[in-house]
C-alpha cells in the first residue's frame, strides 16, 4: 500500500487520538519504524495490521474507524491539498462522481506508482448512483464511503451513502444525491493554490 | 470522387455553438473588425467592449513578425501565432486562423504556457474552459507536482538527517569523538596526494592495559577520553587525530615537517599524559611514547610505508624506555 494512505491513516489516528495512542498502535502491529514515509510503498499486511491493532486498542469496528479516516484526509487542516486536487473533478457533486472513474488514473499522472482501486459508477435513476470498487483490503470501501461524505458536504450537496455489498474483492457504495445545491459549500479557485505554494 | 460530398459540404455554426465550442474564439469580418467573440474572452478583456474595434489595434501578432493586415492574417491561416492585448503585452495568447464561411475570418486563441498565472489573473474556473479542454487537468498537474516536491523535499531532508548522521558515526570514535581508522585511511591518503607536506605520529599508551585490567573498563574508557582532550588540546584544529586501536593513535599534523617542532609537539603530549588521571578517586597512572616520520623523506608519500615507519620509530622509542619520541629513520 502506497505510503500516502498509511501517512493519512497515520495523521489521522495521531491527530484524533494523540501521539501516545499512535504509539501504541504501532507498537501492537509490531511496526518496524515510528512513522510511515509518504513515497515509500509498503506491505499491505503493515496497512491492515494498523487497522486491527486500532480496532483493538480503541474498541471502534473497524469499518467506523475507516469512515472516519476517509473523511479526515479531505477535511483536516492537512488534507486542504488532496481537498483541492480532488475538487478539480467536476463543478458540482454529480460532476465529481462522474469523475470518480477517472481518479486512479489522475492518481497516476501525479504520482505513477500510485495504484487507486478502479472504480465503476452506474446510475440507477435519477440521482441514485451506485459506485464499485476493487477494495484492496476487507473494508476498503468504507474510507470511501467518508471521503465521498466529506466531497458532499464540501461542493454543499446532500446526499445519502450506504455501504451495499461487500463482495470478496470489492465493495459496492450506493449513493442518492438529495439536493445537489443544499447549501454554498467552500469555494474553489483553480489557481490560488498552485501560485501560492512554491 | 468519393470526398465530393465532403468538399461541398457547409457547416454554419450558431455563436452559442461557438460559445461554447471555442470559448475564446475571435470572429472578424473582411475588413479587420471584430464582430464577434467568446465569453472567456471577454472575462480576458476585463469590460473593454471589442465589438467593432480594428482587431490590429486591439491586439499585437507578436510572432510571427510583419502580420498587419487581413491579407497577411489570411496567408498566416493553418499556422500557430503569437499575440497579446495591446497594453498588456505581459499576457501571451497562442492562437490559429482560419478562414470563416465568407470572407472574414476566425481564430482560435488559448493561453499557452502561461495558462496558470492567466487563470489567476482573470479569476477563471472549470466553466471558461470547453468541457474538452485539458488545460484544468494542467492546473491538477501542476498543483500536484508542488505536493509531490513538498513531499519529497521533506524526504530529502530526513533522510539528510539520517545520512549525516550515520556518516558522522562511521567516520567518528564513538568513545573518544576522534577519527576513526576509516577516517584516518580516508583522510591520510588524501594528505599523501595533496601538495602540502605533512607530519606523522604513532602514539601508544604506555600502561592502559593495567589501568583496565585493575580499575575496570570505565576507568580505561575514562582515561582514553581524557587522553583525546589531551591530544586535542596540545594539537592545531587543522590537525587529524585518530584513535586506530584500544590505546594506539594517529595524528596527522599538515604543513608541519620541521623535526625539532614535531619533537616539541610530540614532548608535550607525553607530558601531558604524564599527569595522573583522577578517576572515582583513585590516580591512573599512564605514559605515552610516540613514533614519526614526515612525508618530505619520501619521493612519493605513501600512506601505509609512512604508517609502518612511524610504527617501527614507536617500537624504538618503546625499547628505548618509554615515554619519549622518536623520529624515523634517525631511531635509536
Amino acid at each position: 500500500m502506497h505510503g500516502l494512505v498509511n501517512l493519512a491513516m497515520e495523521l489521522y489516528l495521531r491527530e484524533t487520538f494523540g501521539a501516545q495512542m499512535w504509539h501504541r498502535i504501532a507498537g501492537q502491529a509490531a511496526l518496524p519504524f515510528q512513522s510511515f514515509e509518504p513515497l515509500i510503498i509498503y506491505d499491505i499486511a503493515l496497512t491492515v495490521a494498523v487497522i486491527d491493532a486500532a480496532s483493538a486498542l480503541l474498541d471502534r469496528p473497524a469499518d467506523a474507524i475507516l469512515e472516519d479516516l476517509g473523511t479526515y484526509i479531505v477535511s483536516s487542516a492537512s488534507g486542504e491539498r488532496l481537498r483541492r486536487l480532488l475538487r478539480f473533478g467536476g463543478v458540482g457533486f454529480r460532476d465529481f462522481l462522474h469523475s470518480l472513474e477517472e481518479l486512479p488514473a489522475r492518481a497516476r499522472l501525479a504520482l505513477p506508482d500510485f495504484h487507486l482501486p478502479d472504480m465503476v459508477l452506474t446510475e440507477m435513476a435519477e440521482a441514485e448512483f451506485t459506485l464499485a470498487l476493487g477494495a484492496p483490503f476487507g473494508g476498503a470501501g468504507y474510507v470511501m464511503i467518508g471521503l465521498l461524505r466529506a466531497m458532499a458536504d464540501d461542493y454543499g450537496a446532500l446526499a445519502l451513502l450506504e455501504m451495499r455489498a461487500q463482495a470478496g474483492d470489492g465493495d459496492v457504495i450506493s449513493i442518492h444525491v438529495l439536493d445537489e445545491g443544499y447549501a454554498a459549500g467552500r469555494r474553489f479557485d483553480l489557481a490560488v493554490g498552485a501560485l501560492s505554494r512554491c | 470522387m468519393p470526398d465530393g460530398g465532403a468538399r461541398h459540404r457547409r457547416l454554419v455554426l450558431q455563436p452559442d455553438s461557438l460559445d461554447r465550442l471555442m470559448p475564446m474564439h475571435l470572429h472578424l469580418s473582411a475588413q479587420g473588425r471584430i464582430i464577434g467573440y467568446g465569453p472567456t474572452l471577454k472575462k480576458v478583456a476585463a469590460g473593454r467592449p471589442l465589438i467593432g474595434k480594428s482587431f490590429f489595434e486591439v491586439f499585437l501578432i507578436r510572432r510571427p513578425a510583419g502580420v498587419l493586415t487581413m491579407a497577411d492574417l489570411s496567408l498566416r491561416q493553418g499556422t500557430r501565432l503569437y499575440l497579446s492585448l495591446r497594453g498588456r503585452e505581459d499576457a501571451e495568447f497562442r492562437a490559429l486562423a482560419m478562414p470563416d464561411d465568407g470572407s472574414g475570418m476566425v481564430l482560435n486563441l488559448s493561453f499557452g504556457i502561461a495558462v496558470v498565472d492567466a487563470v489567476r489573473a482573470h479569476g477563471l474556473t472549470d466553466a471558461d474552459f470547453a468541457p474538452t479542454d485539458l488545460t484544468v487537468e494542467l492546473l491538477y498537474l501542476v498543483e500536484a507536482k508542488h505536493a509531490v516536491l513538498e513531499e519529497l523535499k521533506k524526504l530529502n531532508l530526513r533522510l539528510e538527517g539520517a545520512r549525516s548522521e550515520a556518516e558522522e558515526q562511521a567516520l567518528t570514535d564513538p568513545l573518544t569523538g576522534l577519527c576513526n581508522r576509516r577516517a584516518l585511511d580516508v583522510r591520510l591518503a588524501a594528505a599523501c596526494r595533496a601538495k602540502t607536506p605533512f607530519g606523522l605520529m604513532h602514539l601508544d599508551l604506555d600502561h592502559f592495559k593495567a589501568v583496565n585490567d585493575t580499575l575496570g573498563h570505565a576507568a580505561g574508557d575514562h582515561v582514553l577520553r581524557v587522553v583525546a582532550e589531551v591530544l586535542r588540546v596540545e594539537t592545531r584544529t587543522s590537525d587529524i587525530i585518530a584513535r586506530v586501536g584500544g590505546d594506539e593513535f594517529v595524528i596527522v599534523l599538515p604543513g608541519m615537517v620541521d623535526r625539532s617542532a614535531l619533537h616539541h609537539v610530540a614532548q608535550r603530549i607525553i607530558a601531558g599524559l604524564r599527569r595522573p588521571i583522577p578517576f572515582e578517586g583513585q590516580a591512573c597512572q599512564i605514559g605515552a611514547s610516540v613514533g614519526m616520520t614526515v612525508s618530505t623523506q619520501y619521493p612519493v608519500p605513501e600512506a601505509e610505508k609512512m604508517l609502518a615507519d612511524a610504527d617501527t620509530a614507536l617500537y624504538a622509542a618503546k625499547r628505548a624506555g618509554r615515554a619519549q619520541a622518536q623520529m624515523w629513520p634517525h631511531v635509536a
